[in-house]
């Protein structure tokens, strides 16, 4: 495999830990993706200006990287590649919305710092939730796990051989690219015209090699299903997981527990 | 055991776009028997592999796996017959593990679990590859590859192996490794190939294919014999057929 190629897979890094013999935490992807589902849901419910109603749900991905022994550098990096889109959308909120709605101390601070602080946050967590869903179920296990859930066969199989043939036509693409670099000399870039017609032909071998690959699955009796030997079943500890989880978010969505803390600890010292 | 005859007659075949790949091949292979199937680039090899299990149907003349033609009708029972290891073991090996694509086909047998958990590891075991069972197949080398392509099909328990190119792409001592292998299978094998060498090691009878149509059909020693029919087919005597120079 070239270089272009392996690049691309750790760049990806669709493998997650789940693919181990003994991963550190074993749950059900169905378990896992509901909960990250409800999770995303309930962090994007949050009103703008409610930036310390959200912190108590940082607790979730913090002990998932803690329970599935997922390294926080790992997270962090993919986290770092997708943070400007979330800046760029909340970049002007303190410009356009000044009023103030808090003090700390001296410090003033105007409304549209604390959504933005909220946008990032929430970007944060629903993020590294997504991303700790892979890392630790592993990507075919997360495909799998919807394909039982419902969504159509059609679409997960895309999945998988979206995975699975990533690296084969990156590569095929890089040869292409090599080719024509050796032999287009001086001539740094390559003109539109080139372009269009390498694309053209990294269309047409693609579409050779799923004929290929269609060939090989009816050769081995393929009739529209795919089939899974081990698949696990939903035990008890999965729906445990799930359950004391969105049970977790609903209280912090319903309740405001810093303050709820707050006005304790503030009440028992007066 | 009729059951497991090969018989092709006149058969003919044109692809889409009009080139005619087949121009009437005829040959009939036996139980057991071990056939190299050589010719150029672009004789016909490939797609004359493809019919043999139903990945194209003929244009003209008919295929015989077993006691029946093959038709739209029949051909699972013949896919679960022949096992077709591919070219390229890339569009093999399509599942997220090694042991996921070695269960494929039996799977698709609607076999029982245990069944296939326990054909899932003598295939393996049987190309000596039982450790790459959890790995991804695009993290393993060419002929780790070769030979879990080779499991997938074996998994399926068919009587008729049938190989499109097995030791391109291979390094010198993989390339042995399958040879050994091959020539351990007690199967009816069809295998198609530029390695003359291989051929004269695995098969006792070659059919060289040139543009469409059987050129040669014989024991293998004898064509390769011939050299002038090999010259006219773009092929070279077997290296360990040539003459020392100096000797
Ligand atoms: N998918 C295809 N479409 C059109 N023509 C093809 C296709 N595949 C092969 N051919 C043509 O059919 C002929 C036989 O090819 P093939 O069976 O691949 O030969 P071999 O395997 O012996 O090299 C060649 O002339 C080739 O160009
Ligand atoms: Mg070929």
């Amino acid at each position: 495999m070239s270089g272009a190629g392996q690049a691309l897979g750790s760049l990806n890094g669709l493998d997650g830990l789940g693919r181990a013999d003994a991963p550190a935490l074993r749950v059900d992807p169905r378990a896992m993706i509901v909960t990250t589902f409800l999770f995303i849901a309930v962090v994007s419910s949050f009103d703008k200006y409610d930036l310390l109603g959200l912190l108590p749900l940082v607790l979730y991905p913090v002990s998932l990287m803690a329970l599935g022994r997922v390294s926080f550098r790992r997270i962090a990096r993919r986290l770092l590649v997708a943070s400007p889109f979330a800046v760029m959308i909340g970049i002007f909120n303190p410009v356009f919305d000044g009023r103030i709605i808090a003090e700390l101390g001296p410090l003033a601070v105007s409304g549209g710092w604390i959504s933005f602080a909220s946008i990032l946050v929430k970007f944060l967590l629903t993020v590294s939730a997504a991303l700790l869903l892979v890392e630790i179920c592993g990507f075919d296990a997360v495909c799998f796990g919807l394909g039982k859930m419902g969504v159509p066969r059609v679409l997960v199989s895309q999945l998988l051989f979206l995975k699975r043939y990533i690296h084969v036509a990156a590569d095929e693409a890089a040869r292409m690219v090599r080719a024509h670099a050796l032999r287009s000399f001086r001539r740094r870039g390559m003109s539109f015209r080139v372009f269009g017609s390498l694309c053209g032909q990294l269309l047409l071998r693609s579409l050779d090699r799923a004929q290929r690959i269609y060939n090989a699955m009816i050769s081995r009796g393929f009739s529209g299903r795919i089939h899974l030997l081990r698949e696990r079943s939903v035990r008890g500890g999965d729906i445990l997981f799930a359950s004391l989880w969105i049970g977790f978010f609903l209280l912090v969505r319903l309740y405001n527990i810093p303050l709820w803390i707050g006005t304790l600890v503030l009440g028992s010292l007066a | 055991m009729s059951h497991h005859i090969v018989e092709l007659k006149n058969l003919e075949f044109a692809y889409a776009d009009g080139t005619p790949a087949l121009r009437g091949v005829s040959f009939r292979i036996v139980h057991g028997e071990s056939v190299g199937l050589v010719g150029a680039n672009g004789a016909g090899k490939s797609t004359l592999l493809l019919h043999l299990n139903g990945c194209l149907f003929p244009v003209g003349g008919t295929v015989q796996v077993g006691d029946y033609p093959l038709t739209r009708k029949n051909v699972d029972d013949v896919r679960r017959r022949v096992g077709m290891v591919f070219q390229d073991p890339d569009d093999q090996l399509f599942m997220p593990r090694v042991f996921d694509d070695v269960a494929f086909g039996p799977l698709n047998l609607g076999l029982p679990r245990d069944e296939v958990e326990s054909r899932v590891h003598g295939a393996l075991r049987q190309v000596g590859a039982d450790h790459l069972a959890e790995r991804p197949p695009y993290k393993i080398s060419g002929g780790e590859k070769r030979a879990a392509a080779i499991a997938t099909v074996l998994s399926m328990s068919p009587d008729i192996l049938v190989m499109d190119e097995p030791s391109s792409g291979l390094d010198p001592l993989s390339r042995r490794q399958l040879i050994e292998l091959l020539r351990r299978f007690r199967h009816t094998k069809i295998i198609a190939t530029h390695d003359l060498d291989l051929v004269l090691d695995v098969c006792e009878r070659t059919i060289v294919l040139n543009g469409g149509r059987v050129a040669a059909d014989g024991p293998t020693a004898e064509i390769f014999r011939d050299e002038a029919l090999l010259m006219a087919n773009h092929l070279e005597k077997p290296l360990r057929m040539q003459p020392l120079a100096g000797c």
